[in-house]
């Protein structure tokens, strides 16, 4: 049997600040060192500063997945020599002394399928190194030390999944679900990287590491299982080995080094106590906890009927059940949900889009109530969306500039009937004995429009017209 | 100008106008440039001392507000973090270090006009008990220059023993401000863990390891104490001691205090001068009226087994950040790559570093942790239940300092073991982290004998009164410099 783990790293984005000092948790908007300080650097006598915040979000994680959460925990020092760590050794945390950290056992459901969670750390994200130069003889290495200290929560799961699609369904849950918590926006680049480990049946245990994105994990890990079964079926010996993702290639190369030797003798970080995280703290967490993506999609079913499959899509992304929730009223959510889905999602896809588009929600809250109340169709809503994404402008200026309202003035309107009527008198004739036929003549009144006309009142002044 | 007072008749003084802070520091300029050739305590002196001086006279002058400390000269062990100046740990490593930030201690003296005279001599990264392990030369004893001093703070107690300062701040992870200051007969103080912040002082074993003042008198240390403690957001470790004024009621005494003579730190090995002081302190507390009994403390044989286990795991860890990258010294890249630049880089650490690197990186390794490091671990934690309940029968602990006198430079260099039993008395306040201090006590032939008492965590005030008693019923000859 296949047995597939994962060690999943998520920047905690959406904090103030990093793990252990005051420098912006979100580095991507600085110069190149441009986000340090004596601590994040590692300087000489500095000491590390427990950010309290983000040991609340990495145990409000540990709870959304379902994990125990001991009531002390404690930081450890990794300690092993690479570049972009500034004290050559990272506080992390570790269960072997007894369970003290943010998370323990837990679980979250795929499909059908339960996923065991073995526990969840919180500990800092090294720096960047920068590769320069072309052949591995002039090729210098420098260090980027704006992400040093970034707090970063870790998953690690149980050996649970088969395939490599299961991965995939899992990584997406669980950036929806990390999203959902407001502690981090996995859409950020490498904001959540996941390593694999990788068995097959009768093989050793194989870890990939350096994998950029859920994309190429997929592929890796497909291409892992390949390599182990073809190896199996030749009856070569599988070793227990990490291998790099080399994105290029799309293949998985051997690292080589003596990874797996590293002794990181681990000892407790003296300069960072114990912290209680207290039954009223957890309380206050359970409290705060944001509703779950599943709850959301129950309520929006049960309450608004919206249809599961667009309930289902609605929920799982935070940007869009934001949205809704702030745009909709009781008797206009099934419109706000139609937009949405319908409208929207093929517009604001992208993190890119939604930032530079100036949307908001009460632009959205009174599209829904001008298509529910006649003053736009449908039809032109999507017009109305479109310039509202380039230019933020509000509604009604966007209708009155491209002349988009819907015709309910009755005499015009009933002057551009008696034109159809007049000239579609075989189909006239036609709706008094098939009723059906009428809409045919709605359609002619809203190509002489371009779709302007208020359907209510068209389908009205007809029928009084033909007189059915 | 008399420079041999003490801090808070330096105030004092100021205050009355009776002398002017740029004299006393020019002066103290001028001792430094008269002695220090000889003794060595300085690495580095502050060349704006005399302009900041003045500028402290004048608004004393002016009637400004003044920090409570008047422009006094401080020395600062090189270990503690000044804002544009360097720290050097002794070390060839950051021969070249300039820090960029002020140590939290530095910040609040600034802030309570305290003049930083200088930085002073330690044994490389506070690792030592004599300063012949600094890079840059040994400091000497002013007692007698063919003696060391102690360490590693001895810089610190020998600029306050011969008139280079009024006060220094050290370090004290084993005994490091204590055993210099019994040699050199300055009062030296560890307070309880956390009560000082150590934000800016560059870690030797952080679990363990406090700043400490070396001062003339124990007042002067209960004043400096006044000036740098208490909580520190950039120290987690940190305590607040709710502002405690450690001068007040400090002259309360001792009467009926319980106090308790550690048996194993007057066994095996004691000097017999320093035994006899040791029982003539114990008389005098008694003529104090404390009540005086022996215990014993079993786990105190084991406890500097534990010590350099447990610090030369910490330091191996602590020092893992020097691999020349970031800062450092001149060591050109080229040729080299990651490993082969940072191991090369790193030979630049002195000899007694190296080893307890080295060590460190053995005792809590796989397959062996469960031997040493854990095993270390145990004992500070037993020996910690141990004292804990030594002190709810007794209000303090009694032992010399150093259970021997001063050696010679090159007696012990050679000689690690014989040399670590030197700190048998002192390592077991900081594995549990109690308050201890070193009065000046005795001189045997010219050569310093200082007592240590101990106290339970958070009584530092109560310590200080009973040092103070302590010290009331001794005199001592002057340093013969």
């Amino acid at each position: 049997m296949t047995m597939i783990g994962l060690e999943i790293h998520c920047q905690l984005t959406n904090l103030n600040s990093k793990l252990f000092c005051s420098c912006k948790a979100n580095y991507r908007e600085f110069e190149i060192n441009e986000n340090i300080c004596p601590v994040c650097m590692g300087l000489p006598g500095s000491l590390p500063r427990l950010n309290q915040d983000a040991v609340k979000k990495a145990t409000l994680i540990a709870m959304a997945l379902n994990c125990t959460t001991p009531e002390k925990i404690a930081f450890f020092r990794k300690n092993y020599f690479y570049p972009d760590s500034p004290k050559n050794f990272q506080i992390t945390q570790l269960n072997i002394y007894g369970d003290t950290s943010v998370g323990g056992a837990g679980s979250i459901m795929v499909g059908d399928k339960k996923i065991r969670i073995t526990r969840i750390q919180l500990e800092e994200d090294p720096g960047r190194l920068i590769y320069e130069g072309s052949s591995s003889k002039n090729q210098i290495t420098l260090v980027d030390y704006n992400r040093a200290g970034t707090p970063l929560v870790e998953i690690v799961t149980e050996p649970d999944f088969e395939t490599p699609k299961e991965v995939r369904d899992f990584l997406n849950i669980l950036s929806d679900i990390l999203a959902n918590l407001g502690v981090a926006d996995p859409s950020l680049e490498g904001a959540m990287r996941a390593d694999a480990n990788v068995s097959i049946e009768g093989g050793k245990k194989v870890e990939i590491k350096n994998i950029g994105s859920f994309h190429d994990l997929e592929k890796a890990v497909h291409f892992e299982i390949t390599r182990q079964e073809s190896l199996h079926s030749r009856d070569i010996d599988i070793i227990q080995e990490t291998r790099h993702w080399d994105d290029q290639r799309k293949i998985t190369v051997s690292s080589r080094s003596k990874e797996e030797d590293l002794d990181y003798r681990y000892f407790l970080e003296g300069d960072i106590p114990w912290i209680t995280i207290d039954p009223e703290i957890r309380k206050k967490l359970q409290i705060e906890m944001p509703e779950s993506i599943n709850s959301k999609k129950e309520r929006y079913i049960s309450k608004y009927n919206i249809p599961s499959q667009v309930a289902d899509v609605l929920s799982s992304d935070k940007y869009y059940s934001d949205l809704f929730e702030d745009a909709h009223t009781e008797s206009n959510a099934k419109e706000v949900a139609n937009i949405i889905t319908t409208e929207l999602m093929g517009l604001v896809d992208t993190r890119e889009k939604r930032e530079v588009s100036k949307f908001t929600f009460i632009h959205l809250k009174e599209l829904a109530d001008a298509i529910q109340s006649g003053k736009v169709s449908r039809n032109s809503s999507k017009n109305a969306l479109h310039e509202i994404l380039k230019s933020g402008k509000d509604l009604s200026t966007v209708i009155t500039e491209l002349d988009l309202g819907n015709v309910s003035d009755e005499s015009e309107l009933s002057g551009i009937i008696t034109l159809v009527i007049s000239e579609e008198s075989q189909a006239v004739e036609e709706t008094k004995s098939n009723p059906q036929t009428i809409n045919y003549l709605v359609g002619k009144v809203m190509q002489k429009t371009k779709g302007k006309a208020d359907p209510t009142l068209t389908l009205d002044i007809l029928k009084k017209q033909i007189g059915v | 100008m008399n420079l041999k007072i003490s801090a808070l008749d330096f105030i004092q003084e100021v205050k009355t106008g009776n002398i002017s802070v740029e004299d006393f520091v020019a002066k103290t300029i001028e001792q430094i440039q008269n002695v220090d050739d000889k003794l060595h305590a300085f690495l580095s002196v502050n060349e704006e001392a005399v302009d900041q001086a003045r500028k402290i006279d004048k608004k004393i002058k002016s009637g400004d507000k003044v920090g409570n400390c008047f422009g006094m000269p401080i020395s600062i062990k090189d270990n503690i973090c000044i804002k544009n100046s360097k720290t050097t740990c002794a070390s060839k490593m950051l021969e070249n270090f300039v820090a960029p930030y002020d140590a939290t201690v530095i910040k609040k003296l600034k802030q309570q006009d305290a003049i930083f005279i200088g930085k002073v001599n330690l044994d490389e990264f506070a690792m030592g008990l004599t300063t012949e392990f600094s890079a840059f030369g040994p400091s000497k004893n002013p007692w007698d220059t063919n003696y060391v001093p102690g360490g590693s703070s001895g810089g610190s107690a020998v600029s306050v023993s011969s008139f280079e300062c009024v006060a220094s701040l050290g370090s004290d992870t084993g005994g490091s401000v204590r055993n210099p200051a019994s040699f050199c007969s300055t009062v030296g103080y560890k307070p309880t863990y956390g009560l000082i912040s150590r934000y800016g002082l560059i870690s030797y074993a952080n679990s363990i390891e406090q700043i400490g003042p070396l001062t003339r008198t124990v007042k002067d240390s209960a004043f400096m104490l006044n000036m740098i403690s208490g909580i520190d957001h950039n120290d987690n470790t940190t305590i607040d001691n709710k502002n405690e004024d450690y001068l007040l009621g400090i002259e309360s005494g001792i009467e009926g205090k319980r106090i308790g003579i550690i048996k194993e730190m007057i066994g095996e090995g004691i000097d017999p001068a320093v035994l006899s002081a040791t029982k003539d302190a114990i008389s005098k507390l008694e003529s104090l009226g404390a009540i005086c009994e022996e215990i014993s403390l079993d786990m105190v044989k084991y406890s500097v087994a534990a010590y350099y286990t447990i610090t030369a795991t910490e330091a191996s860890s602590n020092l893992a950040r020097y691999d020349n990258i970031r800062y450092g010294y001149d060591f050109p890249l080229e040729g080299y790559e990651f490993n082969s630049y940072i191991s090369k880089a790193r030979r630049n650490f002195g000899p007694e570093v190296t080893r307890r690197m080295i060590i460190g990186g053995f005792v809590p390794s796989a397959g062996h942790a469960g031997k040493y490091f854990l095993k270390a671990l145990k004992v500070k934690s037993k020996l910690t239940r141990e004292i804990n309940e030594a002190f709810k029968k007794f209000d303090f602990l009694v032992s010399p300092t150093v259970p021997i006198l001063p050696f010679k430079f090159g007696e012990k260099i050679d000689d690690p073991i014989s040399l670590f039993l030197v700190d048998i008395n002192t390592v077991t306040a900081n594995l549990t982290g109690k308050p201890a201090i070193s009065i000046p006590f005795a001189n045997s032939n010219g050569l310093p004998i200082g007592i240590q008492l101990m106290a339970d965590s958070m009584n530092d005030k109560s310590l200080l009164q009973a040092a103070y008693a302590l010290e009331q019923t001794v005199s001592l000859p002057e340093v013969p410099i």
